[in-house]
């Protein structure tokens, strides 16, 4: 177990190192830059401007002089604005967008895997009708209109919870933004959990438990659960990624203080620094949930350890 | 002595009897695949609703009374008005809210479109070339997938889109760009299994090139997997564009696409509901059906997984 966590550790670094390749050079490559304002700068300020943030020099320096700050845990400046960057940046927004994400991963998952059960066991009764519905739901609606139809139904209509906006520690705020950003993650768990469940209750060995006796509570309990949440788990890394990156849009819809708002502006203003950092940042978060996943995966499958 | 027994008329009989019967029938994967096809009612439906839209969105605007980008000054804001010609009614601007969605539809079609013809071309070329040569060959170029599935996918197209501008043909081309990577995988893994089968083995034997065997041999039995996973990228794409629009950054006025749409009704939905609700349903009826389809094709022509 421990030299394939290791073996593991080690093939993600090439990956990492070479993703921060690619974002860097795409984004340098592009054209336009963060200091093409609708004002022409002085030629003057604008070679000094060039020089403090090294883009006088060649194109291959600038990204050694980058990946060694970035080696040193720094993930480099804003270009627009002076002195932020994006620590501070991570600093301010990333608490925030961490809470809400993790808060809808842990009850979307909680959801996702006990509908999941309850349709697998309801197999073609009305739960699973119910449940298949609500997951076609989930899958299908884009966030943003699920966020636009959710605040005209429960914000302006019926008026039971606020439509957006954020006050400091209301938890009463964050109940549409979670909705909107749990209800896809819990469709596909649900599904995942409710296909590995029916497949699972077929087999050979919950047969051998029925005939021995055991009640159903007891088979789910003991037998059918562990492999059933095999598929589950392998999906719970990018099912994370997927809430973090989809948070950038719904904090941007309900005008919460995530690192969205901050990210979209800075792509519009081409603040390379802020872009760079934030995608930086978010490619190592999922890099690191994969790694998580995998281990987690090879804990419970122990045939995946030996291959 | 022939007859004796009547043994042979019997026979005759029976040899006669079956000249006369039609021949048997076989029925081939496709054939058995579409009368899958054909008994999912959800299926069924969805295409014939697909079908409706899309004659609606590309047809449609020839006859309503209102151009997309046309003002009518009278109507400014107003809800549904039958007598004025405006059946979904009319936007700040006064422009006729059915005009401008069946345009819209128009467009995240034609994106849709032509970004999935996109992402299935580079996507079944890449997988194809992978799994065929296979050895170091895939390992780099599987790596290079796994290394572009780490990065974040949204901020990639919204970094795509600032950076190249607001061209529509750009957004689709990016689009499509980003969307291969899946296919890519699934391409590969088919690969790897044919590329054993006897067939690419004969071919090999009488001297066809390694180009000519994967477009010629492979390519051609990918067709299922393929076309299964184009469907359900579709709805994944028009997300995405939708998504793009809403944010500012895809289709520019007076132009418009369903995303564009439901990002100008989303602020005004408590005093102008139906500029919001008039896309939302456009785009869910399509996404939905969509679904649908991929699913229903998906079971078809894998019966193995139901």
């Amino acid at each position: 177990m421990l030299s394939y966590a290791f073996r593991r550790v080690l093939s993600a670094i090439p990956i990492a190192l070479i993703a921060v390749t690619i974002c860097f050079f795409i984004l340098r490559l592009a054209p336009g830059g963060p200091f093409d304002g609708e004002r022409a700068l002085p030629p003057t300020v604008l070679a000094n401007l060039r020089a403090h943030y090294n883009l006088d020099q060649p194109l291959i320096s600038q990204y050694f002089i980058y990946v060694g700050r970035l080696l040193q845990g720094d993930l480099g400046p804003s270009m627009v604005i002076d002195g932020f960057n994006v620590s501070d940046l991570i600093r301010i927004g990333f608490p925030f967008t961490l809470t809400m994400a993790m808060f809808a991963f842990v009850i979307a998952t909680a959801i996702g895997i006990l509908a999941g059960m309850v349709a697998a066991v309801n197999q073609n009764k009305w739960p699973d009708y119910v449940l298949v519905l609500a997951v076609m739901l989930g899958v299908v609606v884009p966030n943003f209109l699920m966020a636009a139809l959710l605040q005209l139904w429960f914000g302006v209509y019926l008026r039971w919870v606020p439509a957006g906006g954020w006050v400091t520690g209301s938890l009463w705020h964050l109940i549409l933004p979670v909705t909107v950003l749990a209800w896809p993650h819990a469709a596909r768990i649900s599904r995942l959990m409710r296909g590995s469940m029916i497949e699972v209750l077929g087999s050979n060995y919950v047969r051998t438990a029925k005939a021995k006796g055991l009640g159903q509570r007891l088979i789910m309990a003991r037998h059918a659960i562990k492999p059933a949440l095999l598929p589950v788990v392998s999906y719970l890394g990018p099912g994370l990624s997927y809430l973090l990156t989809g948070s950038l849009a719904v904090e941007q819809i309900f005008g919460l203080p995530g690192i969205g708002k901050y990210f979209v502006q800075a792509a519009l203003n081409r603040d390379y620094g802020i872009v760079l950092g934030t995608t930086i940042l978010y490619m190592f978060i999922i890099l690191a949930l994969n790694l998580i996943v995998d281990l987690i995966y090879a804990w419970l499958d122990p045939k995946v350890r030996y291959r | 002595m022939p007859g004796l027994t009547g043994k042979d008329q019997v026979l005759t009989a029976y040899a006669e009897k079956l000249e006369k019967l039609d021949p048997p029938k076989g029925r081939s994967l496709t054939q058995d695949a579409m009368r899958r096809l054909v008994r999912n009612k959800a299926a069924v439906v969805s295409i014939a609703v697909i079908v409706l839209i899309v004659l609606l969105a590309f047809i449609g605007p020839y006859f309503v009374p209102w151009g997309y980008s046309q003002v009518d000054w009278s109507n400014i804001r107003k809800p549904p008005n039958f007598e004025a010609g405006h059946y979904f009614g009319t936007d700040q601007n006064g422009r006729d809210m059915l005009a401008r969605v069946l345009q819209g539809t128009q467009m995240s079609l034609i994106v849709a479109f032509v970004a999935t013809v996109v992402s299935v071309s580079i996507g079944v070329v890449y997988g194809a070339v992978a799994g065929y040569f296979g050895g170091r060959v895939d390992a780099i170029m599987m790596r290079i997938v796994d290394v572009m599935y780490a990065l974040p996918y949204i901020l990639f197209v919204i970094i795509l889109m600032v950076m190249f501008g607001r061209n529509p043909v750009l957004l689709f081309v990016g689009i499509g760009a980003i969307e291969w990577l899946t296919m890519a995988r699934i391409v590969r893994g088919q690969t790897l299994s044919i590329k054993e089968k006897e067939f690419v083995e004969a071919a090999r034997a009488s001297g066809a090139s390694s180009w000519k065997i994967i477009f010629r041999h492979i390519v051609p039995n990918l067709t299922g997997p393929v076309v299964i996973y184009a469907t359900l990228t579709i709805p994944e794409i028009i997300i995405a564009e939708s998504f793009l629009s809403y944010l500012g950054l895809g289709v520019q006025e007076p132009q418009t696409s369903l995303g564009t749409l439901i990002s100008a009704g989303a602020p005004v939905a408590e005093v102008l509901p139906w500029m919001l609700l008039a896309p939302a349903v456009v785009l869910i009826t399509l996404l939905l059906c969509l679904t649908y389809i991929g699913d229903g094709l998906r079971d078809a022509l894998d019966p193995k997984d139901r």
